[in-house]
C-alpha cells in the first residue's frame, strides 16, 4: 500500500493547482504534504521489519510489476486521470470519508493488539490528518451539489463508481483481518457492519437532502461480507508461488473462530476446502496453482467473486467494444467500463502482459529449452524465490517470528 | 457513454489479438472453486477442441480429486454463459472460438470437496 500514499501526494499536489478557490487549494496542498509524510513514515515502519522478515525489500519495484499490486495501482491511476472533481469524489469522499475506517481502525487496532508498535506509531501520526482529509471530502461534495442541480447526477455516478472500486480494493484488507493477524480483533464482517452499514448508512441518509442516495453497489457489498475474505485468501493460497509473502491453512482453533464469526458461510463453503488443503499439505502435496487466472478488466482482481445470492457460482459479465470482448467480475465493474470504455481498454492487466512477453527481463529467451515462464516472471519481479514466497510452514519468516515472539515474552 | 476530455481521447486497445502469440481462451470449471478463478490460456486456433480434455485441462485441474472422475461425454459446456455444444473433433477456431472468449464446463454429479463447490 505504501506507494499509494505517494500517488495520493501527487494527486493532491496536482488538483491543488487546478482549484482557484483558496480554501480547496490550500486544503489540497496541505493534504499533499500529509500524504508525502505518510509515505515516508510507512517506509520507516517497513524498514524496521525489513531487517528481520522477508518480502519487504522492494516495494517500489513491485508496485509497477507484481500482479496483485496492479489492483491498487490501477485504482489510483484511474483516480488521478479523472480530473480534479472526480479525483476529490474518488479519494477524498468515497475512499477517505466512506471507507477509510475500514482500513485504519481494524488495521491499527490489529497492530496494537498484536504488539506491532512500529505500525501503531505510524497510525497515531497519520490518524489526526485523516479527519482533515475527510472534511475536505465532505465539504467539496456538498459544495459541488449546491452549485448546480445538474451536478447531482454527475456526483452520484462518481460515488457509485468509486464506492465500488474502493470496496473491491478493500478485499485485501478483509483477508488480512480474517486470516493474517496472529491475534484477531474483529472479523471483516463485524467491521463492515460497524463502519460501513451503520456509519456509512447514516451518512447517506444525511446526504439524501442533496438528492444523493447510497452507492449502486451497496447491497452487493453488504452481501459480500460473508465471503470475500475467504475467497481472497484462497486466491493467494493458490498463487503463493508468485506473491512475496506467505500463506497457510488456518489452525483448527482459527477455523473455529471463523465458523463462529461466519455462521452462514464458513462451514458450508470454506472449511471443507481448507481442511482438504491442510491434508494435502501435510502429505507433502501442497497446492500451488501455476496457471494464470482470468482477470476483471476494471478492478484487475482475478475473477474470484461469486454471484449475488449464490456463493457456488463465479460471477461472469462481459461487454463487446468494437468487436473485442472484455470481461468483468460484477455488474458494477462492467458498468464502470461501459461508461468509459476508451479508458479501460488501456488497462495494464498483468496476466495479459505476461502472455504478451512484457514481464521478462531483457535478454530472456522464451524459446530456449527448459524455459520456465513462472521463474522468468519472478526474476523480473526480483523476488527472492524460496524466501519471500511459498507456504509459511517451514519458511525463514516462521523461524524469525517464533524467535521474536520468544524474545517478547 | 464515453470519456469527458478536453482534447481527443483515442488510445490503442492493449489486449487485441495481434498483441498475443495465440488467441486467449478463458476456461472455468463450475462448482470447483478450489481453483480460485477461471484460467486464461493462449491456445493456437488449430488446437482440436478434444485436446482440452486430454492434454490441456489435466495440467491445470488434475490436482482436484474430482478431475479423474469426469465423464467427458456428459460434460455440459457453455460459452459466454449460454449452453453450447462444441465438436471435440473440430479445432477451437472451427468451433467458433475467438480471442478472449469465455467457456465453462459443468460435470454433473461432481460438486467439489464434500459437496462444498470447492
Amino acid at each position: 500500500m505504501t506507494p499509494l500514499e505517494y500517488y495520493a501526494h501527487r494527486g493532491f499536489a496536482h488538483v491543488g493547482r487546478q482549484f482557484t478557490g483558496e480554501g480547496a487549494r490550500v486544503a489540497a496542498q496541505m493534504q499533499s504534504i500529509d500524504e508525502l509524510r505518510h509515505y515516508q513514515t510507512e517506509t520507516h515502519a517497513i524498514s524496521h521489519y525489513n531487517k528481520y522478515f522477508n518480502g519487504m525489500h522492494h516495494a517500489n519495484h513491485w508496485f509497477d510489476r507484481v500482479w496483485y499490486l496492479s489492483v491498487p495501482k490501477s485504482f489510483f491511476e484511474d483516480a488521478i486521470t479523472g480530473g480534479p472533481f472526480e479525483f476529490l469524489v474518488a479519494v477524498s469522499f468515497s475512499f477517505e470519508y466512506v471507507l477509510t475506517n475500514l482500513l485504519f481502525v481494524p488495521f491499527m487496532s490489529g497492530a496494537a493488539h498484536n504488539g506491532d508498535m512500529s505500525t501503531v506509531t505510524f497510525g497515531f501520526s497519520a490518524q489526526s490528518d485523516e479527519s482533515r482529509h475527510m472534511t475536505l471530502g465532505i465539504e467539496c461534495i456538498k459544495f459541488l451539489l449546491e452549485q448546480d442541480p445538474g451536478n447531482v447526477a454527475i456526483v452520484q455516478k462518481w460515488i457509485d463508481k468509486w464506492f465500488w472500486r474502493g470496496y473491491r480494493l478493500l478485499t485485501l484488507v478483509a483477508m488480512m483481518q480474517d486470516y493474517m493477524l496472529p491475534k484477531r480483533v474483529m472479523s471483516w464482517k463485524e467491521a463492515w457492519e460497524m463502519y460501513a452499514e451503520q456509519n456509512g448508512g447514516a451518512l447517506f441518509k444525511d446526504l439524501a437532502r442533496y438528492g444523493i442516495r447510497e452507492p449502486a453497489g451497496w447491497k452487493q457489498a453488504c452481501e459480500g461480507k460473508d465471503h470475500i475474505s475467504h475467497q481472497a485468501w484462497n486466491t493467494f493460497y493458490n498463487y503463493n508461488a508468485a506473491a512475496p509473502f506467505h500463506t497457510w491453512v488456518p489452525s483448527a482453533e482459527e477455523m473455529d473462530w471463523l465458523s463462529e464469526k461466519y455462521p452462514e458461510s464458513f462451514d458450508k463453503y470454506y472449511r471443507p476446502r481448507l481442511e482438504f488443503l491442510r491434508e494435502q499439505q501435510q502429505a507433502g502435496n501442497r497446492f500451488y496453482n501455476k496457471t494464470l487466472p482470468m482477470l476483471c478488466t476494471t478492478c484487475q482482481i482475478p475473477m474470484l467473486f461469486t454471484e449475488e445470492g449464490d456463493p457456488s457460482k463465479i460471477c461472469y459479465r462481459e461487454s463487446d467494444y468494437f468487436g473485442n470482448k472484455y470481461h468483468f467480475c460484477s455488474d458494477h465493474c462492467k458498468h464502470i467500463f461501459d461508461d468509459e470504455p476508451e479508458k479501460y481498454v488501456q488497462s495494464w492487466l498483468p496476466v495479459h502482459q505476461i502472455y504478451q512477453g512484457h514481464c521478462f527481463k531483457p535478454g530472456t529467451d522464451p524459446t530456449k529449452e527448459g524455459f520456465d515462464p513462472l521463474l522468468a516472471v519472478l526474476d523480473y519481479y526480483e523476488m527472492d524465490v524460496g524466501r519471500d514466497n511459498f507456504d509459511f510452514e517451514g519458511s525463514e519468516d516462521q523461524k524469525n517470528f517464533a524467535a521474536w515472539k520468544g524474545a517478547a515474552k | 457513454m464515453s470519456v469527458v476530455a478536453l482534447t481527443d481521447y483515442d488510445f490503442p486497445m492493449k489486449d487485441v489479438r495481434e498483441n498475443f502469440p495465440a488467441p486467449l481462451l478463458y476456461i472455468g470449471w463450475e462448482d470447483h472453486l478450489l481453483f480460485c478463478a477461471p484460467f486464461c490460456l493462449p491456445l493456437p486456433p488449430d488446437t482440436p477442441f478434444g485436446a482440452l480434455a486430454t492434454a490441456v485441462l489435466p495440467g491445470i485441474y488434475g490436482y482436484h480429486p474430482d478431475f479423474a472422475q469426469i465423464d467427458w461425454s456428459k460434460a455440459e459446456w457453455s460459452k459466454s454463459g449460454q449452453p453450447w455444444q462444441p465438436d471435440p473433433a473440430k479445432s477451437l477456431a472451427e468451433n467458433g472460438l475467438q480471442h478472449k472468449d469465455v467457456i465453462r464446463f459443468r460435470t454433473p454429479g461432481l460438486t467439489g470437496i464434500q459437496g462444498s463447490f470447492s
